[in-house]
């Protein structure tokens, strides 16, 4: 069944099968971050930990209109993207707890997600020192003459950053296929976009490159969705870079170390309410796309296999000692 | 590694170009990335003629934005490609450290050792030429101080025609350091560029009665110096350490251990430098085989001025390290 969606003037086509999907998707990443947070109190997961609450839509959305091949670069508040990239979520729990069960072996921990075979390249903790590197992989595959696109996420801070406009310049100087995402999530840390932005429409800066730009709600799924589908079709028909910027905010603090007095409680409440989970669980019952019993079905699932990812990071193992200085140099001849 | 047995007198620049024609030509995914490194020639020249021979997708002029294309070179070697980068001067490499230090030299590490980055970073360097502070930097020992990253200095003619060839063979990030000075000087290169396939230190003149131990700009200095010193029958051993990171310390303990007297030369200030970490490992691997304290020679702590009397005296010269090495030698 092919269910067309309507929201004010958006339609999107999505069958049953892959709303519930996407559903279960942003329900499992919100789920996930919870989780972390109550390890994080229990001191289980440690260092710097950003969750995604609040986001999901984005990179629920982004990824939909992506193909499996496509490279993928992330910040470091990228679990929800690196689940939906399919990384096992007892190997990212793993990996958070520091087990060498995790995806990295346990050295990168929550802000160092890597999966190659998966095109999951990080997992990057140095706002906007991705994006080059983005750029730089976009340009191989179009040297290579390979399909892929390359996505790179980052933050409305990373705009900031001369590298942004470094790498805006060389993707369009050399037309390479790279979807920019944006997750305009109104506030670096505890600067908010009008303390650090002289322009805050932020997909007007991509007109100075000379690169294709659109922005959309955030916190509507379907509207990422057609936002994204719109972008990769142009990237792929042209070769060029796209800027899309997500208009979206996090619910919970910046990391785990924030009192949040740059805000007020208020405003977080009024950006609850549009919360995009509640937001498209609504609209699919409203379409008969899901029933209330089949939503807590979900939950359950959900609340199951976090657990079994939970357990499997506890039972992980610590990595000797004596392994320290591995993977400094691979095997070579200098 | 086997002696080259025939050789041909070529200039540093040119050895430099024909080892980056040979990389271009041995592998379809090298290409070479720069400022100014296709239509000018190369800033130094270096990479004159390149364009008209491989195109331009070969040899690709980039705009100046440091960060930004050596975070793509570093991207292009992650997703299957050799790049070769330029940046045009050491003394630009600190708008691109982040990329150097954050991405290439961390990957590998935090992947669980997913992710090689086979990328190679040329920089030209060196001191000499009256450009004062901002353009006469020595700044081997910043990057040598970063695990995860392989530091080579082309000394000698030889290493110019070659060492580019063994870094491309390497799969994890190489940073190769070329001395301005020398462009036009001539020497001797091996014809054969086949056999050469690891990088260690090298003696370059062999002596029994004292260790210079030196790179890049000083090995000539320093073969220089010890050719003087034989002629008052000071027979000095003369090594280049080539690979600045990780150190050769089985070549420097098996020289100390011989000669029992060391100086390091280096252009680099003196605080922090790689002598000062070689100098570390004598006392740590060899101490008991000293005959006299380790001395060093280095650049003066100092922003580099502009007059040549006084860049002159920033860095060691022939004629200090004969005299500081006739100190050693005879105890006075
Ligand atoms: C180059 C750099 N400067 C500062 C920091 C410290 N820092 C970490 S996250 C952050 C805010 C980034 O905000 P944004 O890009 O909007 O992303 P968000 O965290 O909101 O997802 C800052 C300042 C950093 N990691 N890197």
């Amino acid at each position: 069944m092919n269910t067309k969606i309507t929201i004010e003037n958006k339609t999107s086509p999505v069958d049953q099968e892959t709303a519930k999907k996407l559903l279960y998707q942003m329900m499992f990443i919100r789920r996930f971050e919870e989780k972390s947070a109550e390890l994080y109190t229990k001191e289980k997961i440690r260092g710097f930990l950003h969750l995604y609450v609040g986001e999901e839509a984005v990179a629920v959305g982004i990824m939909h209109a992506l193909n499996p091949g496509d490279n993928l670069l992330c910040t470091y508040r990228e679990h929800g993207q690196a689940l939906v990239r399919g990384l096992d979520p007892g190997v990212i729990m793993a990996e958070m707890y520091g087990k060498q069960e995790g995806c990295c072996k346990g050295r990168g921990g929550s802000m160092h997600l890597f999966d190659v075979s998966r095109k999951f390249f990080g997992g990057n903790a140095i706002v906007a020192g991705h994006l080059p590197m983005a750029v730089g992989m976009a340009l191989a595959d179009k040297k290579m003459k390979n399909n892929q696109i390359t996505c790179c996420f980052f933050g409305e801070g990373a705009v900031a950053e001369g590298e942004f406009h470094e790498a805006f310049n060389l993707a369009s100087l050399w037309q390479v296929p790279i979807l920019f995402v944006c997750e305009n999530n109104l506030y670096a840390m505890g600067t908010a976009i009008r303390y650090s932005h002289a322009q805050t429409n932020l997909e007007l800066k991509a007109a100075g490159y000379n690169i294709s730009a659109g922005s959309v709600d955030g916190m509507d799924l379907l509207a990422v969705i057609q936002a994204s589908q719109h972008a990769v079709e142009i990237i792929q028909q042209t070769g060029k870079p796209y800027f899309l910027v997500c208009n979206t905010y996090r619910f919970r603090a910046h990391s785990m170390f924030d009192a949040e007095l740059y805000r007020e409680k208020q405003e977080v409440e009024v950006w609850k309410k549009r919360d995009p989970i509640p937001a498209f669980s609504k609209l699919l019952l409203e379409h008969q796309l899901v029933t209330e019993q089949a939503i807590k079905e979900l939950e359950k699932k959900i609340d199951m296999e976090i657990q079994q990812a939970v357990d499997f990071a506890e039972a992980g193992t610590w990595e000797p000692i004596d392994q320290l200085t591995n993977f400094v140099y691979s095997n070579s001849i200098i | 590694m086997s002696a080259p047995s025939v050789s041909i007198k070529l200039s540093y620049r040119e050895a430099l170009k024909q080892s980056l024609r040979d990389a271009l030509k041995n592998d379809d995914r090298v290409f070479l990335m720069g400022e100014d490194v296709g239509r000018y020639g190369g800033a130094f020249a270096v990479s004159k003629g390149l364009l008209q021979e491989f195109g331009a997708d070969r040899i690709m002029d980039v705009p100046l934005s440091e960060s930004g294309f050596v975070g793509a070179g570093i991207g292009a070697a992650l997703n299957g490609m050799r790049p070769i980068v330029e940046i045009m001067t050491v003394n630009f490499s600190l708008l691109a450290f982040d990329q150097i230090a954050n991405n290439a030299a961390t990957l590998l590490h935090m992947s669980g050792g997913q992710l090689n980055v086979p990328v190679v970073i040329r920089m030209s360097c060196g001191i000499g030429r009256q450009l004062a502070a901002q353009h006469s930097h020595s700044w081997e020992p910043l990057f040598a101080h970063i695990p995860g990253l392989k530091v080579l200095s082309i000394g000698t003619h030889e290493d110019a025609r070659l060492m580019l060839l063994t870094a491309l063979k390497e799969p994890d990030p190489v940073i190769i350091f070329e001395y301005t000075a020398m462009l036009n000087l001539e020497g001797e290169v091996p014809t054969d560029t086949i056999s050469v396939d690891s990088i260690y230190a090298k003696v370059r003149r062999t002596g029994k009665d004292i260790s210079i131990i030196t790179y890049g700009a000083g090995v000539y200095k320093s073969l220089a110096a010890a050719a003087e010193l034989a002629q008052i029958g000071v027979e000095a051993e003369v090594i280049d350490l080539r690979v600045l990171r990780p150190l050769d310390e089985k070549t420097i303990v098996a020289s100390v251990t011989k000669t029992h007297r060391a100086l390091l030369v280096e252009d680099a200030c003196q605080s922090i430098s790689v002598s000062s970490e070689v100098s570390a490992r004598i006392m740590e691997k060899c101490f008991y085989e000293l005959d006299a304290p380790v001395l060093r020679l280095c650049g003066v702590e100092v922003p580099i001025p502009y007059p040549k009397h006084l860049e002159d005296a920033c860095i060691p010269q022939k004629e200090q390290i004969v005299t500081v090495a006739k100190k050693i030698v005879c105890h006075d």
